[in-house]
């Protein structure tokens, strides 16, 4: 008896272990600045019209990028639709693409579009149709910098491929004096933070380099980093903590975490006629410049990293939405369709401007609206 | 001069595993409904965690191979880990470095002081203290890892830079202990933090041994006129000699393991410093939770399934470290009471 009673006790004891290792899991998986997210929701209530349709349960996942968005859009849409509920959970774009192919979740997000073969593996679920990607959160990625007795900074894509790649080591190089010819920079070592996961961050951000200044970034962009040197930091929350920490320091995050962190960050000379800084306006602008490579209703974009425009702040990320276009799921079609109407509204994109994400420029997002207009 | 027992000697080595439960079930006195429903839990039991280890080991395996016949590089000298696209091309050498290393400097940092606390408890204090002190290390058990990660990262990394800077005055010579500015976000970061972390298990388990060595031998070397220390030196760590190896590969098998905590404080790169204060490297563990969630699985490409052979590695790994406590137990198994 006393045996049993014992075993019983120790099975308890190993179910809440389990449990609470469940939770550490799920901590880690959250990369998110949610004191950013809290704020937005009253001021943004006039969001526009939302069309409850369809009723159910929606379960969507992916990227942490667009968590904070998600977050806000989810609570405005739940306000007024009583009958859907969304779940949105930042598992990471890969994890969201698997998810969505498996047929557990209505739509995923992601950092970057979907691959050739991701869009084979979509047929299957989407019966009749494919997978196609929507454009729907854009937002700066801002360079933040940390050195003592510098306010302004202004680099452009060349040194900054020299500095991430540990080219340039100082920074009181002639480089960066030259574009800066009124900073007062110090004789300090330059720490280049970069980071050690896998992020569509770092993706869109070596994109940039790699296409603003082939010469000096000679690696291939992709979501590991592949530069050289420098030190690296887990998640958008780990580099700018370490950029607040250390003198010297620079890195790259999206510019939520700039401004939670109360962080400086550098305008850059894209060759407009003044320097560019990291603001939602600007990255919108940039995004206006990229061009639609999607087929049929596919809108994968790709963006204009080589820009030159006046104000168009090149460094930006896109994150999609990945719906099918003919054939999502009959129970939760009507319900997707209408959360991602709203979303792609005028109303449910500016009101993402105070988190740090840039509304999508008019052209795009009318073209987003259309094509979620025909969902089926 | 014979020496009389002041208190009952507790019953040298502890309990030898009873009886096998189906021979005590079987010996002839009707077994009762109760002692069936026991034998049938435990068989069970037991065969559940066959099946369970099985099932790992398998996954692991098959998904592992999967991973290693597409890779391009040479899985045991590649410096790099690029498995996602079209030609994955990842090995294991810097990981697996990076894991031994930083797990060997947490046991050279924590195993003697574990000694330590744990003769210190068992031996020198008074009770009232001992009892706090055991408590107090218990409690160091019990805080999760990720929090180690953030003190790790936030407290503990700014204020090592002193040290590694003495370090780098007076040993920089040496080449492994050469320290250039940096964020001190290294290995031997890693190893510190690993030490704090694996300090209570080895602590414990060591207690437990030095409580049970047997008061005759203690009062036999007293009575030779040993004093204190020579009675902990030829009597209590003789006897606990096995228990403090067993401790320490436990304690090492959380080092090896662990990846919120490195995680959330290395600084990662994908190749060997000759330093160990210069920042870089990772380790198995932590470059499975790094890569996890954008790691590709559709059909092709391998992003997983190489970090699952990673993983593969860290089981074997810790399976021969296991196996290598085992053996050293069990060639002196007369000292079977460290065998907890």
């Amino acid at each position: 008896m006393k045996l049993q009673r014992k075993n019983r006790l120790r099975a308890i004891a190993a179910g809440a272990l389990a449990v609470s290792g469940a939770l550490v899991l799920t901590a880690c998986g959250s990369d998110d600045n949610s004191k950013e997210s809290n704020g937005g929701g009253d001021s943004t209530k006039a969001a526009g019209p939302i069309k409850c349709e369809g009723k159910g349960d929606l379960l969507a996942s992916g990227s942490s990028a667009q968590q904070n968005a998600m977050d806000l859009w989810v609570k405005n849409y739940s306000d007024e639709c009583d009958g859907t509920k969304v779940n949105y959970k930042a598992t990471g774009s890969g994890a969201g693409i698997q998810e969505f192919l498996q047929g557990k979740t209505a739509f995923a997000g992601s950092d970057s579009a979907l691959k050739p073969e991701e869009v084979a593996a979509s047929k299957k679920i989407c019966k009749g149709g494919q997978g196609i990607n929507l454009p729907m959160v854009g937002g700066p990625i801002a360079v933040g910098f940390n050195v003592s007795g510098v306010d302004k900074l202004t680099l452009d894509a060349e040194t900054l491929s020299k500095i991430f790649d540990s080219k340039i080591k100082k920074w009181d190089d002639e480089a960066i004096k030259k574009l800066n010819p009124d900073a007062n920079l110090p004789d300090l070592k330059i720490q280049a933070f970069h980071r050690s996961d896998d992020s569509g961050t770092t993706d869109n951000f070596t994109k940039y380099l790699k296409a603003a200044s082939p010469a000096a970034w000679p690696h291939e962009p992709g979501k590991a980093w592949e530069g050289e040197g420098g030190q690296s930091a887990d998640g958008s929350s780990g580099v700018s903590a370490q950029v607040k920490q250390v003198n010297g320091a620079i890195s790259y995050f999206e510019l939520s975490y700039a401004a939670s962190s109360s962080l400086k960050t550098v305008a850059l000379d894209t060759g407009a006629d003044a320097p560019v800084e990291a603001t939602v306006d600007n990255a919108s602008k940039a995004i206006a410049e990229a061009k639609v490579v999607g087929e049929g209703k596919d809108l994968a974009l790709k963006l204009a990293y080589d820009t030159k425009a006046p104000g168009a702040y090149p460094i930006t990320l896109v994150t999609y939405e990945i719906a099918c276009d003919k054939g999502n799921k009959a129970d939760t079609a009507e319900a997707t369709k209408s959360f991602l109407a709203y979303t792609a509204s005028e109303g449910g994109q500016t009101s993402l401007k105070e988190l740090g994400y840039a509304p999508l420029p008019a052209a795009i997002a009318t073209k987003v609206r259309d094509t979620v207009s025909t969902l089926s | 001069m014979d020496i009389k027992p002041t208190s009952p000697t507790s019953p040298p080595p502890q309990d030898q595993p009873p009886l096998a439960v189906d021979k005590a079930g079987s010996t002839g006195t009707a077994a009762r409904p109760g002692d069936r429903i026991f034998l049938a839990f435990s068989r069970g039991s037991g065969i559940a965690l066959l099946v369970v280890m099985a099932a790992i080991a398998i996954f692991l395996t098959v998904r592992a191979t999967r991973a290693l016949t597409k890779n391009e590089g040479s899985f045991l000298t590649t410096f790099e880990w690029a498995a996602n696209g079209a030609h994955p091309n990842f090995g294991i050498a810097v990981l697996l470095y990076g894991t031994v290393v930083s797990a060997v400097i947490a046991m050279v940092i924590a195993v003697p002081v574990a000694i330590g606390i744990a003769l210190f408890i068992s031996h020198y204090a008074p009770r009232p203290l001992a009892s706090t002190i055991g408590y107090l290390i218990d409690l160091l058990a019990a805080v999760p890892s990720i929090v180690y990660g953030l003190w790790g990262a936030l407290f503990l990394v700014p204020h090592l830079e002193g040290l590694y800077k003495w370090f780098d005055d007076y040993l920089g010579w040496t080449g492994i202990f050469e320290y250039n500015d940096g964020t001190p976000r290294s290995l031997f970061t890693i190893g510190i933090l690993l030490a704090i972390m694996i300090l209570p298990t080895v602590t414990s388990v060591s207690r437990e041994v030095f409580l049970q060595v047997p008061k005759m031998h203690e009062e036999a070397a007293l009575a030779l006129g040993a004093t204190r220390w020579e009675v902990i030196r030829m009597s209590v760590l003789p006897f606990g000699r096995s228990g403090i190896i067993s401790a320490s590969m436990l304690g090492l098998g959380r080092a090896l393991g662990e990846t919120m905590a490195v995680a959330t404080v290395l600084s990662t790169s994908f190749d060997i410093q000759p330093s160990l204060l210069d920042s870089g490297g990772g380790t198995i563990a932590q470059n499975i939770a790094s890569g996890f969630k954008e790691a590709t699985d559709v059909e092709g490409s391998v992003g997983r399934d190489a970090l699952i052979a990673s993983g593969l590695v860290l089981f074997v790994l810790t399976l021969i470290v296991n196996g290598a406590a085992r053996m050293i137990i069990a060639r002196r198994k007369e000292y079977s009471g460290a065998n907890a």
